[in-house]
């Protein structure tokens, strides 16, 4: 999937940065350190700014075009924010079939964004996913951490409701 | 000791419909009622029958709940643990008979399934080492470390016929062998759980519902090949999967059961998780292993094969969950125990995930040979709201699609590859009549064009010309002569890409224009989709003399395409509408709203 690389200003506090440096210092010395250094930076932050990769790359001592590659390789990383309700959507085969590509859709309309974009108050952000596993609830959706099964294009507004009042 | 266990499903499928709310509540009412000292709550792995979920069974009586809500909680508490009334309106309704209950096993869906991957998945608590030993756990690793010798466990699994589970269908015992045969001064045992088809999730399953039956084969394949360390490569996405598994590392560490000297026989073993972080070409071997090394998931040519230079460039060997889950059963049952289950070259069980448009979806293990229509229409009960199968697709984005003609084709390795299509890891997608076989073949090709990992061009960019030239058949803008230029391109990239990846991406293609052709045909001559699906080539349209005149369609139409006629049906009082095509937008809006279904789309 394209990545899309955040334009917004890198906002890192101090805090964030010492805890991204304890995690630097634990992974050190192991062989493959790069990935799990990523993975708990996208932790801290929620997401990889290219600042944080150079960290990351100046702490464990390799070239920053290498933290890049796996940074850009792998769905897992975000270059840019996610917004309060992040929400995928899985178009796992299992999903497709039985109508997640329309509920994306009606995300997409209803939000006014695409996938892979965030709105811009920075509430929702919109993603297409790879099977989750749950393909007996499917179609799927999930927002943060609610999953939603067994959906129909209708059920959207509603949902979406759910969230713009909370 | 208690006299009522309750085992409430705590897999994905039924967590993310609030299972684990449930188990809460059912320990509060108990609670409240003084039971909790005689009613045992215990979460397990996934049953299978997912689409049921919520599932909680309560044992001696063998009560199967199904849909659970957490509302539903105090009434059985009440009436059924406390009173011992069971609440037949709450239970799977095919297992409630006249005065009595049917046993779970004898549902047509689970009468069939013969479960040895999955045989603790729904019985034990996975978070209790104690449960896992309580049913055989870790005999089989105190047998082989303390009875065999490396070249008989070897041996055993060679005799066994087990085959890898994770698509390839690679003997297992012969890689075993090879890795033991190469000298060196570290040896690793890895573990396959990226499991990326969309679709499958048995691998999943296995490791929220029996983490330790990993741990315990991964340590015998250790002790086979002479290894000390086993890394599990593990999606991030499955959160539950990667929590059980770390405690059951911790508590096998606790009970000396991985680390140093285990079973006093001097063997060491340790097993280090490491989080895949989405990247379908980290299936494949070699990528896998550069992953874990922490570095962009590539592949490389083979040879040299991992058994000679795999991770760190020592000797490896890589098997899939599934693959490790029948391993202990058949240290402790022997090889032909196992042998003779299965087909001739293909022996054992076989876990699908059944999926898409079936009743029953969820996972099922059934012996090789066990033919689609037994899987389809007996075990998954059918496809829903009376449609017709059309197509059942295995080996996710490798695989192919099975048309009705090959629905009686025992299922083993080599008779799907016949057909056209693979084993893969087992994701098995049911389709019915409103499925678009182009769209499903242009859906695998998103997936491939976007996880190729750009290594090899025949894989980067071929793939990408082909979902150019199905993308245009889909629009109604493809040519006969396209679909002879399509086949030509899928067989050279199947010849020319670098790994497992490219070399299978076009089987969806290959076999859907092998028994679909006349859908493409539709496609590219009629200007046509059959099945009604590519948008492009759909019309609105408004059959005038059913039509009342009551202007509902208008009403909801975005585009304003629908307006009012002269014509006047007979019988009716009204003026009937019809549709602009040119405005038309195809959102089917009207298609929702007319009660008098006078709206049609072809």
């Amino acid at each position: 999937m394209q990545k899309k690389i955040s334009s917004l200003p890198f906002q890192g506090t101090p805090e964030q940065e010492a805890q991204l440096k304890e995690v630097i210092l634990k992974h050190k010395d192991d062989p493959g350190a790069v990935m799990p250094v990523l993975q708990e930076a996208q932790e801290i932050y929620g997401y990889l700014p290219l600042e944080v990769q150079t960290m990351i790359a100046d702490g464990l001592n390799v070239p920053v075009d290498e933290v890049y590659g796996v940074s850009t390789f792998y769905s897992q990383f975000a270059l840019s924010p996610k917004g309060k309700y992040h929400i995928s959507v899985c178009l796992g085969t299992a999903c497709y079939v039985k109508g997640s590509g329309d509920v994306l859709n009606k995300l997409s309309e209803e939000l006014g964004i695409e996938a892979e974009e965030c709105t811009m108050d920075g509430q929702f952000s919109l993603t297409a996913c790879r099977c989750i596993g749950a393909c007996g609830l499917a179609p799927v959706m999930t927002v943060n951490d609610d999953v939603y099964g067994r959906l129909t294009v209708d059920q959207v507004p509603g949902i979406l409701k759910k969230y713009q009042e909370a | 000791m208690y006299r009522s266990n309750v085992l409430v499903c705590g897999g994905t499928g039924c967590t993310s419909s609030n299972s684990l709310q449930i188990v809460e509540k059912l320990k509060e009412e108990l609670k409240a009622k003084g039971l909790d000292k005689e009613v045992n709550v215990i979460t397990t792995g996934c049953f299978g029958l997912c689409a049921l979920g919520p599932i909680m069974v309560v044992y001696p009586e063998g009560s199967f709940y199904s849909m659970v809500k957490v509302e539903d909680v105090p009434e059985i508490v009440e009436e059924h643990l406390n009173k011992g009334r069971i609440v037949t309106r709450l239970l799977y309704q095919e297992t409630v008979e006249e005065d009595t209950i049917k046993s779970l096993n004898k549902t047509a869906f689970y009468e069939k399934q013969k479960r040895v991957a999955l045989r603790n998945c729904g019985v034990i608590d996975p978070e209790k080492i104690d449960d896992y030993i309580a049913n055989d756990g870790y005999a089989a690793l105190g047998k082989v470390l303390t009875e065999m010798k490396p070249e008989e466990v070897i041996q055993t699994i060679l005799d066994s016929g087990l085959r890898g589970r994770g698509g390839a269908g690679f003997p297992t015992g012969l890689k075993w062998k090879f890795a033991a045969g190469n000298e060196a001064d570290q040896k690793y045992v890895c573990c396959n759980a990226d499991e990326g088809d969309p679709g499958a999730f048995m691998d999943r399953s296995v490791l929220e519902g029996d983490p330790h039956v990993v741990l315990e084969a991964m340590a015998i394949a250790g002790y086979a090949i002479g290894a000390s360390k086993g890394y599990i490569y593990v999606r991030a996405e499955y959160p539950i999967a990667v929590k059980r598994l770390q405690i059951a590392i911790d508590q096998a560490h606790e009970y000396g059961l991985l680390g140093e000297d285990i079973f006093g026989t001097g063997f060491n073993f340790d097993i280090q998780l490491r989080l895949g972080a989405g990247a379908f070409v980290c299936g494949e071997e070699t990528a896998l292993m550069t992953s874990i090394e922490g570095k962009r998931g590539e592949p490389r040519p083979r040879p040299p094969f991992p058994a000679v230079k795999g991770l760190y460039k020592k000797p490896t060997i890589l098997n899939n969950v599934e693959t490790y889950a029948n391993i202990p059963q058949i240290i402790l049952n022997g090889a032909d125990w196992f042998a003779s289950m299965g087909t001739e070259n293909s022996k054992g069980t076989k876990v699908f995930a059944l999926g898409g448009k079936i009743n029953h979806t969820g996972l099922v293990e059934v012996p090789m040979g066990t033919t689609l229509r037994e899987i389809v229409e007996e075990i998954g009960g059918g496809i829903p709201n009376g449609k017709k199968f059309k197509a059942a697709q295995t080996g996710g984005p490798s695989g192919g699609c099975i048309p009705a003609e090959h629905l009686d084709v025992p299922i083993d390795y080599d008779n799907l590859i016949a057909i056209g299509s693979m084993m893969g890891s087992g994701g098995l997608i049911v389709m019915d009549e409103d499925n678009c076989m182009v769209d499903i073949a242009k859906f695998f090709l998103e997936f491939t064009v976007d996880e190729s990992c750009g290594k090899c061009t025949p894989c980067r960019l071929g793939t990408k010309r082909l979902l150019e030239m199905l993308d245009k058949i889909t629009k109604g803008q493809g040519t006969l002569e396209m679909l002879d230029e399509m086949e030509e391109l899928c067989y050279y990239i199947k010849s020319n890409s670098l790994c497992g990846l490219g070399q299978t991406a076009p089987n969806p293609v290959l076999s859907t224009l092998r028994y679909f052709k006349d859908e493409y045909i539709a496609h590219v001559v009629d200007h046509k989709c059959p099945a009604g699906v590519c948008k492009e080539l759909l019309e609105f349209n408004i059959e005038k003399d059913k039509c009342f005149g009551c202007g509902m369609c208008a009403k909801q139409c975005p585009a304003g395409a629908i307006s009012v006629t002269d014509y006047t049906a007979p019988g009716k009082k009204k003026p009937a509408y019809e549709i602009d095509h040119a405005k038309c937008i195809k959102c089917g809006a009207c298609i929702d709203t007319c009660k008098f279904k006078a709206i049609y789309k072809g």
